[in-house]
């Protein structure tokens, strides 16, 4: 029951951040393999707030977002739209961007070493509460809430409004948008935008709870692609039980066998999903 | 063979030799740094081999790279075997390991097979390291040979020669020609009759072969090997990058990427350790926007335009 | 010449995309030496039944057998070795090799292989044939529209296949262009090769094509000589409407 729990609690934090890759995958066709930057720096950002000025990593979230949302903006803008224009094929697209967004991973992790080279250590709200009979950390609760919260807000916005619609066209068809008079530069620079700030609000979070280092980027960067993968792309439902699924199964491995082993659970996930249903869990088969 | 093609081989035999002759000429530092560049020079080149003509980036260096020292290290400290049997029995897991990896990812969508090489060496470690730790107890495992960095030099030498030979060798094949076509476009590649998965996992394998040897070649050089520093996964994205900086789409295009970037690798090290990853990003991003077929592209594009 | 034995039964072919039936229990046969055409209107499965035979996509039920090799299952290598080759409907050319390149990758993987100085002189020749001799050595970028075509087509030529697909080779030439095609296309019938080709222009239909048959949703609707089923009431229907 305790790894169901905070299984799950865990689960939804990487749901937010695998929502986040998605949108920039999904719609503005980018692998974004500096995301787990994104979520680390805004990790950095609740950390030095807390230390150095008392401020509680909720509101921090509210200074991340818009700030995550601008700097996204002008990676995209800037550096990938050229690589958009320049590409005569998706899959020279596909090696760009991954070799530039290496490239941002590893200036962004040069420059947060700079900044703080050692643990981002805070705690916040750390005492314990209990539900359903399990006692877990109040700020895995928290998180949990705000991330579902976020969660949801994001699928009402896709779903129910006009620029959600226009931004779920894009990633349908980015040539036929076009043929509706949807601005497809613009919607793709506003997904990969969102996308930035979803996963910079969901390191905030989870800073509370789980201790950031500089570097650690990559291995969040691999649990969104994981989870990216497994739910299907483009398939927020599917990227939200792909990440309860690997919530859960990393901690009932981290409880049971040895916590050293989570990134082989995930691993032996990924192996499955590739192997027997490399179109997602809920993909349909295509052709 | 053509009178052109044995004078390119002749031209290979004269290089081989005279950089077999270094270890006369320099000692010391200068020989350690030889012996690097010839490390990433048989490691760049063979990677080369596969994802010049693919476009598939393969992270799996230091996965393949940690087998082969790894299991040098421990046949050596536990088993008691010698060198000779490891360095050639740890290329061999790392092929079978290569064929399992590619043909679970290679015959899905490149992206899959460029996101699962990249955190393999970091689970490779995981496991290794839980399992030494939970079952091997926690001996240290020592690789203690008589080579000097000398040896070292001349047998990675060898490795780079026998890669840069092979890389010839398929680039005349069909086999090396079916990749060109795949790496063009894959839906025509298979309507021409060619066996994509396996021409594509075929050479992953060699890849793989060559990183797994040239990883136990070098063990002795740490003489106490420990998982946390085998499997590197910066040694993946310097392969990388060093591969790409000089160019993919010659058999001698990463060669002129190692010489430069070990050099400056090696002086940010000693005067700026804080800063090489910053360092590596750059570097990164320079060949996406500025480089994007490295110093070989560069340096075509610049004689084709004084042709003209 | 005149055909020979059936080459390419297809049998009860049905292709469905989750909900839509794109093609429907189509059965046809093709005789050595034949040009078939499949004509009918967008959407009509046409190109579906293209990329079933060559294995671009998977049958849902039915069988294409080639001179007794059952297709059905088989990746589009296999297919390819067993003796079909194609053209694709929006030209695919390989940009980075040069044009004979383009067109020995055509024959070194197909079912009669051919490989180094025997390959290059085999393309050579077929580049000559097709008025390409003189840029054999070019990279891509310097071809016209007309040149890529036939490019394409001299790549598919290069495997000697048993049956040559030509899925809408003729769009897009402009007239003088579909003057110099169809005479091209009615080369290839002399020679007696075994083709079939999807297409909508109605002249190369009529000029090239031994027989044809007709699709319409995914069916089949008419087969017979061209002249026949372009005047059968069913077949105008099927394109005007049924007003």
């Amino acid at each position: 029951m305790d790894i169901l729990i905070s299984g799950l609690l865990l689960g939804g934090t990487y749901a937010l951040m695998a929502m986040g890759l998605n949108l920039q995958y999904g719609v503005a066709r980018i692998m974004n393999l500096a995301n787990g930057e994104m979520l680390v720096l805004g990790g950095l950002a609740a950390f030095w707030l807390f230390t150095t000025a008392a401020v509680s990593p909720l509101l921090t979230a509210f200074v991340v977002a818009p700030l995550a949302f601008a700097g996204n903006w002008l990676i995209y803008r800037y550096l990938l739209l050229p690589l958009v224009r320049r590409a005569k094929s998706t899959g020279q697209l596909e090696v760009d961007s991954i070799l530039a967004t290496f490239g941002m991973s590893f200036a962004l992790v040069g420059i947060m070493v700079s900044i703080h080279g050692e643990y981002f250590t805070y705690s916040y709200l750390a005492d314990p509460f209990s539900i359903l009979g399990s006692t877990v950390a109040l700020n895995r609760f928290i998180a949990f809430l705000a991330a579902a919260a976020i969660g949801f807000a994001l699928y009402y916005w896709l779903n129910h409004t006009y620029a959600g619609t226009a931004v779920r066209a894009v990633s349908v068809s980015t040539e036929a948008a076009g043929l509706v008079g949807i601005n497809v530069d613009k919607v793709s620079a506003m997904a990969f935008a969102l996308g930035g700030a979803v996963t910079a609000v969901g390191g905030t979070l989870i800073s509370t709870f789980i201790t950031l280092d500089a570097s650690v980027g990559v291995i969040f960067t691999m649990k969104a692609l994981i989870i990216m993968i497994m739910g299907g792309v483009g398939d927020i439902r599917g990227a939200v039980i792909a990440a309860l699924i690997l919530g859960l199964v990393e901690t009932a491995v981290a409880t049971i066998i040895d916590p050293g082993l989570t990134l082989a659970s995930a691993y032996v996930i990924f192996l499955a999903v590739l192997l027997f249903r490399p179109q997602g869990l809920f993909g349909r088969r295509s052709s | 063979m053509t009178s052109a093609e044995t004078g390119k081989l002749a031209l290979g035999a004269v290089c081989v030799l005279a950089a077999a002759s270094a270890p006369f000429f320099s000692d010391g530092y200068w020989l350690s740094i030889a012996t690097t560049a010839m490390m990433y020079i048989a490691l760049s080149t063979s990677w080369a081999l596969f994802s010049g003509p693919t476009h598939l980036i393969a992270l799996s260096t230091g996965a393949f790279f940690g087998i082969g020292g790894y299991l040098v290290g421990s046949g050596m400290s536990d088993y008691d075997q010698g060198f000779w049997t490891m360095a050639l029995i740890a290329p061999l897991v790392a092929t079978v390991l290569a064929l399992l990896i590619g043909l679970a990812t290679l015959r899905l969508k490149g992206v899959y097979f460029v996101i699962f090489t990249l955190g393999l060496s970091e689970m490779i470690r995981n496991l290794v390291s839980w399992v030494q730790n939970n079952f091997l107890g926690s001996r240290g495992l020592y690789v203690l040979t008589d080579f000097t960095e000398a040896h070292i030099y001349w047998m990675l030498l060898t490795v780079a020669a026998v890669v840069f030979f092979s890389g010839w060798w398929v680039n005349r094949s069909r086999l090396g020609f079916a990749l060109r076509i795949i790496g063009n476009d894959e839906e025509v590649a298979r309507h021409v009759g060619i066996n994509t998965a396996w021409s594509k996992v075929i050479l992953f394998m060699t890849t793989g072969f060559f990183a797994a040897l040239v990883g136990a070649i070098v063990a002795p050089r740490y003489s106490y090997i420990e998982p946390n520093v085998v499997f590197s996964p910066q040694l993946s994205f310097l392969v990388v990058i060093m591969a790409l900086l000089g160019g993919v789409h010659r058999l001698w295009g990463p060669l002129l990427g190692v010489i430069p970037f070990t050099l400056i690798w090696e002086a940010i090290t000693i005067s700026f350790p804080a800063s090489t990853t910053l360092f590596l990003g750059l570097t990164f991003l320079l060949i996406v926007y500025l480089i994007p077929n490295g110093f070989v592209g560069a340096f075509e594009t610049v004689t084709g335009r004084i042709r003209k | 010449m005149t055909p020979g034995d059936t080459i390419l039964k297809v049998n009860d072919l049905t292709k469905r995309f989750g909900g839509l039936v794109a093609v429907n229990g189509l059965s046809f046969d093709v005789q050595e030496h034949e040009v078939m055409g499949i004509i009918g209107p967008n959407g009509s499965g046409k190109s579906t039944t293209m990329n079933l035979i060559s294995g671009a996509l998977k049958a849902t039920s039915g069988s294409i057998v080639l001179e007794g090799h059952d297709l059905t299952p088989l990746p589009p290598h296999k297919i390819a070795r067993f003796g079909v080759a194609r053209t694709f409907q929006l030209v695919r050319i390989l940009p980075q090799l040069t044009v004979i390149e383009n067109v020995v990758a055509g024959a070194a993987f197909a079912h009669k292989p051919r490989w180094g100085a025997e390959a290059e002189s085999f393309a050579a020749a077929l580049l000559d044939r097709l008025e390409l001799g003189d840029k054999k050595d070019l990279g891509i970028g310097s071809l016209t529209y007309i040149d890529q075509k036939r490019l394409e087509l001299a790549r598919a030529l290069a495997a000697e296949p048993e049956i040559l697909l030509l899925d809408e080779w003729l769009a897009g030439l402009n007239p003088s262009e579909l003057q110099i095609g169809i005479e091209l296309i009615a080369n290839l019938r002399r020679e007696g090769r075994t083709i079939i080709l999807v297409e909508h222009v109605m002249d190369a239909i009529r000029s090239l094509c031994d027989r044809c048959i007709v699709m319409n949703s995914g069916v089949k609707i008419a087969e017979g000589t061209p002249a026949d089923v372009l005047s059968d009431p069913d077949v105008i229907r099927a394109y005007l409407g049924d007003d």
